[in-house]
């Protein structure tokens, strides 16, 4: 915006009073939030229950972490692992066609096929992926194989996004190269455009996979396989040395995943 | 033969592209171990893929009339998000500054305060929940103490990346007049920062909005206290109206966010 120098000087009222009316609105909408929350319900036993949380935290049920039964913690880590694994391989093999529907081409800012890419890709992505676990239990019956189709759906709309703005930010300098010697669609495709994004590709594969654990981590709440599914049934039957573990189990999983895979993406890139 | 003494000398696990070769063997063996551990049957998926389109079917058909049941919850859904992202951001800005490596030079400190700020990042939210529902019992409170937690470990590690990346020209000029530390993160680097924090608050919100949709699943208060309902009925028709008004919600949120940080940029 261009102003006349007058303008700038002498400050007009809106510069002048404008935070008040933006002030004015973020009062209003916490005074709106706050009344609305029925905070006061807090049970009676909170503390102590707090209290043995803590305690469980500090005294962990150590016996639980290998017992050969399958059941322990080390099993169904690996087997949320899996769950995740899989899941992302799964949408990243999906996200590619989805990703070249999406990419706008450099020309034209809208275009049918990309936007109603783009649209489908946010929709995927707002949709609960717990829901989404649910509704493959209904198809496949409770257990991992139902996480792992809703790790692959639900992760192709970040995936499918992500992808689809690497190759919007590709550099074409490969491509022109294949067409200027008279390479056909398929040469350029495979000699450049596949070489030029995949690094990027494994990349994304590899940052999705770290959320894809922790989605993991959770779907067994609902049923859908891993360690979620012996947390919950912890804390229901409150047994926090039992919670106590599962928590530390998961958090080493949690860190070993990102370090792995950001040392990987380092070496990638 | 020319063209041959031009290229350039590959040594030989390069020319057979070796490297690549067990990336991909070792890929590929994962795959079929993380199949066999999550006991994936393609035959059953195909089998009952007619249960899933009849939920599909039974989900195409929304119960409009749920529409007047469920705008309260949703309603305490935004409330939620708004109460405990603001509460998470409030104590993520002190952790956030004592984070960054240009206002703590003591690389303990630092080290420290980040590797807690990672501890708390590794809990997914559905699993906070399930444990404060524990703690506080059913209800929103549940649901704005986890909101509170999870924004805070994404709050402060965004706000502490914009703390470093800010330029170094005024505090140096604070430092040569000798302020205090306290009047240099106040007049040096809060005015830099200001409308990023914004920003990234507004982001936070986004996904704490979509995140708590879920969370009342487990009886943290909100809209997911219904859909579990539903789904616990199979009254899919309900369901399908609440993932769509989810959806809805979470788009006017999104719009909403992406115009102010569009203006604030």
């Amino acid at each position: 915006m261009e102003k006349s120098p007058e303008l700038t000087i002498k400050k007009s009222y809106y510069d002048r009073y404008g935070w008040l009316f933006w002030a004015l609105i973020v009062l209003i909408i916490y005074v709106w939030s706050l009344q609305g929350l029925k905070l006061s319900g807090i049970q009676a036993s909170a503390s102590s229950v707090s209290k043995s949380i803590i305690s469980g935290i500090f005294h962990p049920d150590w016996a639980y972490v290998y017992n050969g039964s399958g059941e322990d913690l080390v099993s169904l880590i690996v087997q949320t692992l899996a769950i995740a694994f899989l899941g992302t391989i799964i949408s990243a093999v999906i996200s590619v066609p989805f990703a070249f529907w999406a990419a706008q081409s450099p020309s034209e800012k809208w275009h049918v096929r990309s936007t109603s890419g783009k649209f489908v890709l946010t929709l995927i992505r707002t949709f609960p992926e717990i829901v989404l676990a649910i509704m493959f239990i209904k198809a496949v019956g409770p257990g991992s194989y139902a996480g792992v189709l809703a790790v692959g759906v639900h992760s192709v709309g970040m995936l499918g996004k992500l992808f689809s703005e690497a190759i919007e930010n590709m550099d074409d300098g490969a491509e022109e190269a294949i067409v200027s010697v008279g390479g056909n669609a398929t040469q350029v495709f495979a000699l450049a455009t596949l070489p030029t994004i995949l690094p990027e590709f494994i990349s994304y594969t590899l940052y999705r996979f770290e959320i894809a654990v922790r989605s993991a981590t959770i779907l067994g709440m609902v049923g859908a396989g891993g360690i979620g599914t012996p947390m919950l049934f912890a804390i229901q039957t409150r047994n926090w040395p039992r919670v106590g573990i599962i928590l530390l189990g998961i958090i080493i999983m949690v860190l070993a995943i990102d370090s792995l895979s950001g040392w990987l993406r380092k070496k990638l890139v | 033969m020319d063209v041959m003494k031009r290229l350039p000398r590959q040594s030989w696990w390069q020319k057979y592209h070796l490297k690549t070769i067990s990336l991909v063997i070792i890929t590929g063996l994962l795959i079929i171990l993380s199949a066999q551990v999550a006991g994936v049957d393609l035959a059953m998926f195909w089998g009952n893929l007619d249960q899933f389109t009849n939920l599909l079917v039974r989900m195409a058909h929304p119960d409009w009339a749920y529409i007047t049941i469920i705008g309260q919850p949703i309603l305490e859904t935004i409330q939620m998000a708004i109460i405990g992202t603001t509460i998470g951001t409030c104590f993520a800005i002190p952790l956030a500054f004592l984070a960054a490596s240009n206002i703590v030079q003591n690389s303990w400190i630092r080290g420290l305060v980040r590797f807690g700020l990672d501890l708390v990042r590794t809990l997914p939210d559905l699993l906070l929940a399930a444990i404060f529902v524990a703690v506080f019992g059913i209800g929103a409170t549940a649901g704005v103490v986890t909101l509170a937690i999870f924004s805070f470990g994404m709050v402060s590690k965004l706000f502490y990346e914009v703390i470093e990346t800010i330029d170094e020209g005024p505090i140096e000029a604070m430092k040569s007049v000798g302020a205090r530390k306290l009047q240099i993160i106040h007049f040096a680097v809060v005015p830099q920062v200001l409308n990023q924090f914004i920003s990234y608050f507004l982001y936070t919100l986004e996904i704490n909005v979509r995140a708590s949709t879920v969370l009342g699943y487990l009886g943290a208060g909100g809209i997911g206290v219904y859909l579990q309902r539903s789904l616990n009925e199979f009254n899919y028709s309900q369901t399908a109206v609440i993932i769509i008004m989810t959806l809805v919600v979470v788009f006017i949120i999104n719009i909403i966010s992406n115009y102010l940080r569009e203006r604030l940029m």
